[in-house]
């Protein structure tokens, strides 16, 4: 076995573990952060594949800014855990039984199907190869169309999420610029007169020559 | 690398379309919450304007480009045109009820017309990329209509549940979609048929990716034993959104089956044959059997939605251009009835009423016998009988199924429909011979009345004179292999 191989697998492995960890944990915070060895163990396995740009991309907007979106998410919701997990206990056998049994199908189906199938072989690249290239090449070329429709769905989202958080509150405190540009000294500064005490006023020149 | 410029002309309806989108959500920015109607009808003048730019640049050749990821065949036009049409109705017919419960809002529109630009994509796509991408553009903007009446617990939770089996749906469409580019190479249509056809294409990953799709397609369709979300939908969404997800969504998953499956995946059609004979049966017969139960109207027809959904599928299971065309007809009727089934719901909701119980057709003759004789013509038309356009189109199907020598499964497909004439004559009866509770007039504009009454009459006239539209599916698809 090559060590790449080996390497390969220790990824494969800590993926798996992760992936498992992130739906029986408890507490969501510690599933965020086992999603976020997901996030890292994945990108490993995509730099296994030459795949680096994929790879930092992965790590970057995943775990960078996803991930940390999503723990604000979390701890802002306070999400009762206990009442989510009510029903867990006496569904999980049958769910544990179907998924192995799933898993285990699947299995025996992929072994033999890839079994048979000639490995493939990766394309060698000269050093100045430069797969971020490639992918844009590609991206705005070939997949333009596909490029142009996730910006479309992208759009729908920000449409859809506009449309269903936001509403207009009577009574709501807001900054009126226009206003705080416009206004006056008159507006904000009152002078008041107050008369001084003649006592105090005697003191001070004592203070000045101390 | 050579890379041949795109033919905008084949995608111009989707460029149009989107354009009108961008406009629209702009100029209602600027509008007063008094003058939504500007919006509306822009709305219907994009939806006009995309007709005609189809029309305009339909072509008698199918016309590839986008590096084949996008076909401008004579298929797309026609369910593009139908899918115009259909939301075009919607818009129409539930106006009233929109500005009643405060959605007349630019959202709105501009949600169904994203949700309408997603199906197009659907509609002219070669690549299962594509697919999916149009997928994902409709679904989203369905969910976000579905919840837009945010005070309203049931619709909230529709939305929910939607969002989450339509997510797990995706889930198990992309695992397979992956699989069959495992199996075959490519991700273009066109390209994993021939790998399949010349023999290169592993052969059992590509029927294991095989299952994670009609797996998929199931849930999008909604047929049984992937329905479940069906029914909490349709009953819990506003009846305008119910309308909507209930009609042009169905005519684009039309067009997904047929890419996915005829185009794509034709030469192994006797994998996908079994496994659409299996979708079929238990929904047109669980479809059916349920909707008996029902007492609310809106859940009674989208268990009709699921038997109906059956039905369509026999159609495709046929395997033949016959049965495509069967199945293609059925669709365009069924959105015919759809649309006027719901409209109807509409047409009797009023401001802080709901008519969607199956109580509330009570005595419908009394108060109204024009639009009773309308709703007798759409369930005679959902029920299948004759001289109605549905009983024509299960003819189509059930008379496809029959040339292929299954014979059982055409039986199981009229023993089907007779338990479905149940529920959909118990309409009728509640019409025409139970006293009226409820004795309100009428309130409903005058444009969604003519519209709704030409729909009814629609339904009756196809169905005496089937031959034009069945001559227009057939060609369609002729011209697009």
């Amino acid at each position: 076995m090559e060590f790449k191989t080996f390497i390969f697998y220790w990824f494969a492995l800590v993926l798996l573990f992760g992936a498992l960890r992130v739906i029986t944990c408890r507490n969501p915070v510690h599933a965020a952060m086992w999603l976020v060895l997901c996030f890292f163990t994945a990108a490993g396995v995509w730099l296994l594949l030459h795949a680096e740009f994929l790879a930092i991309t992965l790590v970057l907007v995943y775990v960078g800014a996803v991930m940390v979106l999503f723990l604000f998410v979390i701890m802002m919701l306070d999400v009762n855990l206990l009442k989510l997990k009510e029903n867990f206990r006496s569904y999980w056998p049958v769910g544990a039984m179907v998924g192995v049994l799933v898993a285990f199908e699947m299995a025996s189906i992929l072994f033999v199907a890839y079994d048979r199938a000639p490995a493939a072989v990766a394309p060698e690249h000269g050093a100045d190869y430069s797969n971020t290239r490639e992918l844009g090449l590609l991206l705005y070329t070939e997949y333009v169309y596909a490029f142009e429709i996730a910006a479309v769905l992208l759009l729908v989202a920000i449409v859809a999420a506009i449309a269903l958080t936001y509403r207009r509150r009577k009574g709501v405190r807001q900054q009126d610029v226009g206003e705080q540009v416009r206004v006056k000294k008159g507006d904000r500064l009152r002078l008041i007169k107050v008369p001084t005490e003649p006592a105090a006023e005697a003191a001070k020149p004592g203070d000045a020559a101390a | 690398m050579n890379f041949a410029v795109p033919n905008l002309y084949a995608v111009a309806p989707e460029i149009f379309l989107l354009g009108a989108v961008l406009a629209i959500l702009v100029v209602d920015l600027f509008l007063s919450d008094g003058r939504r109607h500007v919006s509306y009808w822009l709305t219907q003048a994009a939806l006009a304007g995309a007709f005609l730019v189809t029309l305009g640049t339909s072509e008698y050749k199918s016309v590839h480009t986008f590096s084949n990821m996008v076909v401008d065949d004579q298929l797309a036009d026609l369910l593009k045109l139908c899918c115009y049409l259909s939301v075009s109705l919607v818009l129409f017919y539930s106006r009233d009820y929109l500005s009643d419960r405060g959605l007349f809002r630019g959202e709105f529109f501009v949600l169904a017309l994203f949700g309408l630009l997603g199906m197009m994509f659907m509609i002219s796509a070669n690549n299962l990329l594509i697919l999916y991408l149009g997928l994902e553009v409709m679904s989203l903007a369905m969910y976000a209509m579905i919840a837009l009446r945010r005070d309203s617990r049931p619709a909230v939770e529709a939305a929910m549940k939607y969002f989450v089996l339509g997510a797990l749906a995706s889930g198990l469409l992309l695992y397979g979609m992956s699989m069959i580019y495992g199996a075959t190479g490519s991700l273009d249509l066109n390209k994993i048929a021939y790998a399949i056809f010349a023999r290169q294409a592993n052969g059992m990953v590509l029927v294991f990716g095989l299952v994670f799709l009609v797996s998929g397609i199931a849930f999008k369709l909604g047929a049984v034993p992937y329905h479940m979300w069906v029914p909490d939908v349709y009953q819990g969404a506003p009846t305008a959104v119910t309308l909507f997800i209930g009609s042009a969504p169905k005519i684009a998953a039309f067009a997904f089956v047929i890419r996915l499956l005829v185009f794509g995946l034709q030469p192994v059609v006797g994998e996908w044959h079994m496994m659409l004979v299996i979708l079929a049966v238990l929904s047109m017969v669980i479809g059916n059997l349920t909707a008996i139960a029902q007492t609310n109207l809106k859940r009674m027809l989208a268990y009709s939605t699921i038997a109906n959904m059956g039905f369509m599928l026999l159609g495709v299971l046929a395997g033949n251009p016959q049965g495509y065309s069967a199945a293609l007809f059925y669709t365009v009727a069924y959105v015919l009835a759809t649309l006027a089934s719901f409209g109807m719901i509409l047409l009797l909701s009023r401001q802080g009423f709901e008519a969607e119980e199956l109580d509330d057709l009570k005595g419908l003759n009394d108060r109204s016998p024009w639009y009773a004789f309308v709703m007798l013509l759409v369930m005679f038309s959902l029920a299948g009988i004759p001289p109605t356009i549905g009983f024509y189109a299960k003819l189509q199907v059930i008379s496809a199924v029959v040339n292929i020598g299954y014979i059982w499964l055409a039986v199981v497909a009229v023993v089907a429909s007779l338990i479905g004439a149940f529920y959909y004559l118990r309409v009728i009866k509640l019409m025409y011979f139970d006293r009226a509770a409820d004795q309100a007039p009428i309130l409903a504009r005058g444009d969604s009345r003519v519209l709704l009454s030409l729909n009814g009459l629609a339904l009756l006239g196809l169905g005496i004179l089937p031959g034009g539209l069945m001559y227009v599916c057939t060609r369609a698809l002729e011209m697009s292999f």
